[in-house]
């Protein structure tokens, strides 16, 4: 059970970047990521100036490199396969400390692994900066169907009451002398998963009987959050990196 | 004077066939505060969804301040009759507790300032006004339990109806929830196994079984009736007495 106020990527604080609307964060990191997917993996200096721009923003944001580096462990199962590449793909190859590798694998791989660390760090300097409920709000403001929002929100509020709900049912099992590590407990995972099914969709009708007694007649209202639109000003300021990135990525294609 | 609910001849059948209300008559006044007391199934929170039209009756008359509840008069009786569920996590469904607040209000047509003002004073009223902003996931049970009032008191109802309020409460969260719901005007009615709860809140006790009424009359003649406790799987809690009620309320009545 979260212990914490929001999502274990949030750092709280009142930096600029947490200042910054969600829906701007969205879509420039949308931008930053397509920039660097887009960047061909020759230019090496390109990929540089790309993490100077997500350093100087963690400067700006205060988040510290002993904060953001364990969390981009997320990325290690996916980086498994980038580091086989070297070894499978084909000639030319070249010798290394013994080992004989192939070029366009080794270029396969430091694509992956260059472009999927940067994906990885702007996405959660994003996570960082933007607490959970404001997501919903955002991608409404971007114009993403009411119903996708709500289905969203709703997800947002469960998972932490699913989270709770799966610890207990795993302490009660163990209580009861399950062990928690061994394979044969598949089977009493299993039928968890399936009691969960169960209860969940039980909470889901009842969470809707709250909702039609409350008046819901399927639409959300509009609520407080008077939904301000963001100013031409702060989207300027906001997709400076952006645009740095996008910039960049053009030159890198430019002179390659 | 209008009654604040009329129930006559109610009856309902789950779609499987169960009989959940067997021809329930109930009248409640304006003000009046009242227990539904009763066992595990015995039909108390099947009459309680059938006061806002959630469910609808197979037979017999609801009628809430003289409206009858009926499909065009649904969103109107909404309004008037407040629905507190058993678990707030039913309830409270937004990512935040203001907006949660806010969404009932919101449906019944009420916007800008008017929302703000009904969503701080609904806060207020429950002592939340600083968590208004955060994750129900992250309140105490006490405080989840006045987030899930604060989001009906919002919609200003005339009957409010609690089921089991003071399930799952530590003795301090539930003593301030009876603060709380004795300060209020609305009529109250409380369903719940809870008589101590019932006796300090209530004035007047509906006992059901088998979903129909078996006894109604002043809350303390029957928590006196042990017979009738025993013969609806109903005690009160070793210790209690009824003199400890009186002191509770400070008033001293015959019984």
């Amino acid at each position: 059970m979260g212990g914490g106020h929001s999502h274990p990527l949030y750092r709280d604080g009142c930096s600029p970047v947490h200042r910054v609307p969600a829906e701007v964060k969205i879509v420039g990191l949308a931008l930053f990521v397509l920039a660097v997917v887009a960047t061909p993996r020759e230019a090496f200096w390109s990929f540089g100036v790309y993490a100077l721009i997500l350093v100087a923003i963690w400067r700006l944001a205060r988040i510290p490199l002993t904060w953001m580096l364990p969390r981009m462990a997320i990325e290690v199962p996916f980086l498994v396969l980038a580091v086989l590449l070297p070894f499978a793909d084909g000639a030319p190859r070249a010798e290394f400390a013994g080992l004989s590798l192939s070029v366009p694998g080794l270029y396969a791989a430091w694509g992956i692994v260059i472009k999927g660390t940067l994906g990885v760090a702007a996405s959660l300097t994003v996570a960082a900066t933007t607490p959970a409920r404001e997501l919903p709000s955002a991608l409404s403001r971007l114009g993403m169907p009411a119903l996708l929002t709500s289905v969203l929100s709703l997800m947002i509020r469960y998972i932490d009451v699913l989270a709770a709900e799966v610890s207990r049912m795993r302490l009660a099992r163990v209580s009861r002398g399950d062990s928690p590590r061994t394979l044969h407990q598949g089977g009493a995972i299993a039928k968890s998963v399936g009691t969960l099914f169960l209860r969940s969709y039980e909470r889901g009708e009842r969470v809707y009987l709250a909702m039609v007694s409350r008046g819901y007649d399927g639409k959300v209202p509009p609520l407080v959050d008077g939904a301000p639109g963001v100013s031409t000003r702060v989207w300027a300021t906001a997709m400076l990196p952006v645009a740095a990135a996008v910039l960049v990525a053009a030159s890198a294609w430019m002179w390659r | 004077m209008t009654p604040a609910v009329r129930i006559e001849g109610l009856r309902y059948s789950y779609p499987d066939g169960h009989r959940a209300l067997n021809g329930v008559d109930l009248t409640i006044a304006a003000g009046e505060r009242v227990a539904i007391l009763g066992p595990n199934g015995a039909g108390k929170t099947s009459l309680m969804l059938h006061l806002n039209g959630v469910l609808a009756a197979s037979s017999g008359t609801l009628e809430i301040g003289g409206i009858p509840v009926v499909r065009r008069n649904f969103r109107e009786i909404r309004q008037r009759v407040g629905l507190v569920f058993s678990d707030p996590d039913d309830q409270l469904f937004m990512t935040t507790v203001a907006q949660d607040v806010a969404f009932g209000p919101a449906n019944f047509g009420v916007r800008g300032q008017d929302l703000t003002d009904r969503v701080s004073a609904a806060l207020q009223a429950m002592s939340l006004t600083e968590h208004a902003d955060r994750s129900p996931a992250h309140l105490s049970a006490g405080q989840r339990r006045r987030a899930a009032l604060a989001t009906v008191l919002a919609c200003q109802p005339e009957v409010l109806v609690l089921d089991e309020p003071s399930a799952n409460l530590d003795p301090v969260a539930r003593r301030e929830l009876a603060e709380t719901l004795l300060a209020l005007d609305s009529t109250l009615l409380i369903v719940t196994h809870d008589l101590p709860y019932a006796a300090q809140l209530c004035d007047r006790a509906v006992v059901m079984n088998d979903g129909v009424i078996v006894a109604d009359a002043d809350i303390g003649s029957v928590l006196a009736d042990a017979e009738l406790l025993t013969r609806n799987r109903l005690e009160l809690p070793w210790g209690f007495t009824l003199a400890d009620r009186r002191q509770l309320r400070g008033v001293d009545r015959p019984s």
